[in-house]
């Protein structure tokens, strides 16, 4: 057997622990969105990926950081989140039109997306600059780079605030109402239109802090958003649709996964990581793993 | 019309197109005709699937480009004529289509969709890693300038995708009025209460994914020797799974018309956008009019002109 070194495999662990953090970010608008809602929202990374590029643009303006830049975006993106679903719901849900328009329609919208900030912006890769890109803490034998560390306890709160949002408030408790039984919402008096625009406001506007946090652990293009519809719909089935800790195991798991494949394999076989989770889980276990 | 009836026609129309565009006596022709006849196959190959199953195929690409590379892989091995490569190439893309089958025996609706996208970027990277077929630096094919009884290589590819078109539309025509056609069209209505009433589900989706990527492949086959050089982020790009849903979307998706029309409205325009301006402006235009033809005309150009018609009579 191979002899593979003892920190490699714990800095691989590290690294994909930290990963992970990140995809849960970049997964809980979906797990809300399609887990909780059932709106198959592909274009979910399009917007991610402009968040990423307005964190860029405030950034590189006027020298904010890119995190406080995303909060300050929070509104516009909920506002964005708001109309679409506004599109959305007069076309296809309140139509009864099949689904598969539906999907067609955010597809286009993705693609729009990046199609305009390649004629905005170019496809030349896009950085942002603050004090913890670049320096790392090391403890013993582990490499913590800040870059990394950050956005993992960014995404961490993020996550833990929409737990706490969606199991303790009454309209976190009327979102998770909607998913389950959308007619006694209606009995109670209440709409499930307004609710389920909120719910899908709320997940977009997830984007923008993990668009900023994109562009804090990476470069980013436009093009960039590609790879991540296989990765939040492979976290969000494997953790079972809709359930947020799930997707934070789930987006752990892959971000291991992907990690180690890029450290033993080499990283041009990391994409394929995500779908082939995806592929397998979809044929094997359709509930995920925590499923309902 | 008889299906014999109308294959007559159609062979007509393609030796009319091919005799007007040697007599205009323009290369360029020749060349941006062959991107929108390819169009025209990927179209229409997308809606035996898409439009008369309803199953969305997200990953067109796919086929496409297992269809190139099936050509890089005999052009390095085994060099072949064409007309043999669009043939192999549809064997291989026919068989990556039925193994898609298969999966719509686990999978419904949004989560195929997903599945194809899944399986698109699973093969590019398997191509990406692939040496022998030039991995992500692409392979160059060299063609000759001409070719003995057409002329002009390009015009020989012209040709080629010419009948290729043809044969797509015969195919899809032939469907819609067999009873293939009607057994997809159940599936699309109610799978369920279409197994119930006992139509073969299974394989009706798997004849239906199987001609469709094999459709999808035959397209691709010649591609290599179209451009030169392939590279796995041209193939696999995300314009050809874009257009090829666009344009039986905005065409109409119930009947082999839409996605003809379809396609020769926006690789037409896509084609004179790229001279005019820049080949992103066309593929602009492309995603605004699906997501606005899906909002706006669910039905497409084809229920528009119906509708037209039945508020007129």
């Amino acid at each position: 057997m191979v002899d593979i070194p003892y920190d490699l495999i714990v800095n691989a662990l590290v690294a994909g622990l930290l990963l992970g953090a990140f995809y849960a970010a970049v997964t809980v608008g979906v797990s809300i969105s399609f887990g909780i809602l059932d709106i198959v929202n592909i274009a979910h990374p399009g917007f991610i990926i402009l968040g990423s590029y307005l964190a860029y643009i405030i950034n590189a303006r006027l020298g904010l950081d890119p995190i406080v830049a995303s909060l300050l975006m929070l509104p516009v993106f909920y506002a964005l989140g708001a109309l679409v679903y506004q599109v959305y719901y007069q076309s296809f849900e309140k139509r009864g039109q099949d689904a598969l328009r539906g999907l067609a329609f955010f597809f286009g919208l993705l693609f729009v997306t990046e199609i305009v900030l390649v004629l905005v912006f170019g496809v030349d890769y896009r950085y942002v600059h603050a004090s913890y890109i670049g320096p790392s803490w090391n403890i013993g034998i582990v490499d913590l780079p800040l870059r990394m560390l950050v956005p993992c306890l960014v995404a961490l709160a993020l996550v833990a605030a929409l737990q706490v949002f969606l199991t303790k408030t009454f309209i976190g408790r009327a979102i998770m109402g909607v998913a389950q039984d959308q007619l006694a919402l209606q009995l109670m008096a209440a709409s499930p239109t307004r609710i389920k625009r909120t719910a899908f406001a709320i997940s977009i506007a997830t984007c923008a802090i993990a668009g900023a946090l994109l562009i804090i652990i990476q470069p980013v293009e436009p093009s960039v958003g590609r790879e991540y519809i296989g990765r939040v719909f492979a976290i969000c089935v494997l953790g079972g649709l809709g359930s947020l800790p799930g997707t934070l195991i789930g987006a752990m798991m892959l971000g291991i996964l992907e990690s180690f494949t890029s450290t033993f394999y080499g990283p041009s076989w990391a994409p394929a990581v995500a779908f082939g989770v995806l592929l397998l889980v979809l044929a094997f276990r359709p509930s995920g793993l925590f499923g309902r | 019309m008889k299906s014999s009836t109308f294959a007559l026609v159609c062979v007509v129309v393609a030796a009319l197109v091919f005799a007007a565009l040697r007599w205009y006596g323009n290369e360029y022709l020749f060349f941006a005709g062959y991107v929108v006849l390819q169009f025209i196959v990927l179209a229409t190959a997308w809606n035996i699937l898409g439009g008369y199953t309803g199953y969305v195929n997200f990953g067109s690409a796919a086929f496409f480009a297992v269809g190139a590379y099936s050509s890089i892989f005999f052009h390095k091995t085994f060099p072949l004529p064409i007309p043999v490569l669009i043939v192999i190439g549809g064997v291989f893309a026919g068989l990556v289509g039925l193994g898609m089958g298969y999966l719509t025996l686990r999978l419904r609706g949004a989560f195929f969709a997903i599945g194809t996208l899944a399986l698109a970027v699973v093969l590019q990277t398997i191509i990406t890693n692939w040496t022998y077929l030039g991995g992500s630096r692409g392979a160059y094919v060299i063609r000759p300038d001409e070719i003995a009884l057409v002329g002009p290589y390009v015009q020989y590819l012209f040709l080629l995708m010419l009948g290729l078109a043809v044969i797509a539309i015969m195919v899809a025509r032939g469907i819609e009025h067999s009873q293939l056609g009607y057994g997809f069209a159940t599936i699309r209505d109610d799978e369920l209460a279409a197994e119930a009433s006992g139509v073969p589900t299974l394989k009706l989706k798997l004849i239906a994914t199987t001609i469709s990527g094999a459709l999808m492949g035959m397209a691709g086959a010649p591609f290599p020797y179209y451009l030169g050089y392939v590279q796995p982020g041209t193939v696999f790009g995300l314009e050809y799974a874009v257009n090829s849903i666009a344009m039986p979307m905005i065409g109409g998706t119930t009947s082999w018309v839409g996605p003809l029309i379809g396609a020769i409205l926006l690789a037409s325009l896509q084609q004179w956008a790229t001279v005019k301006f820049s080949s992103e402006l066309g593929v602009l235009f492309v995603g605004v009019l699906l997501v606005v033809f899906v909002v706006l005309a669910p039905k497409g150009i084809v229920g528009l002109v119906e509708g037209w018609r039945r508020g007129k009579v």
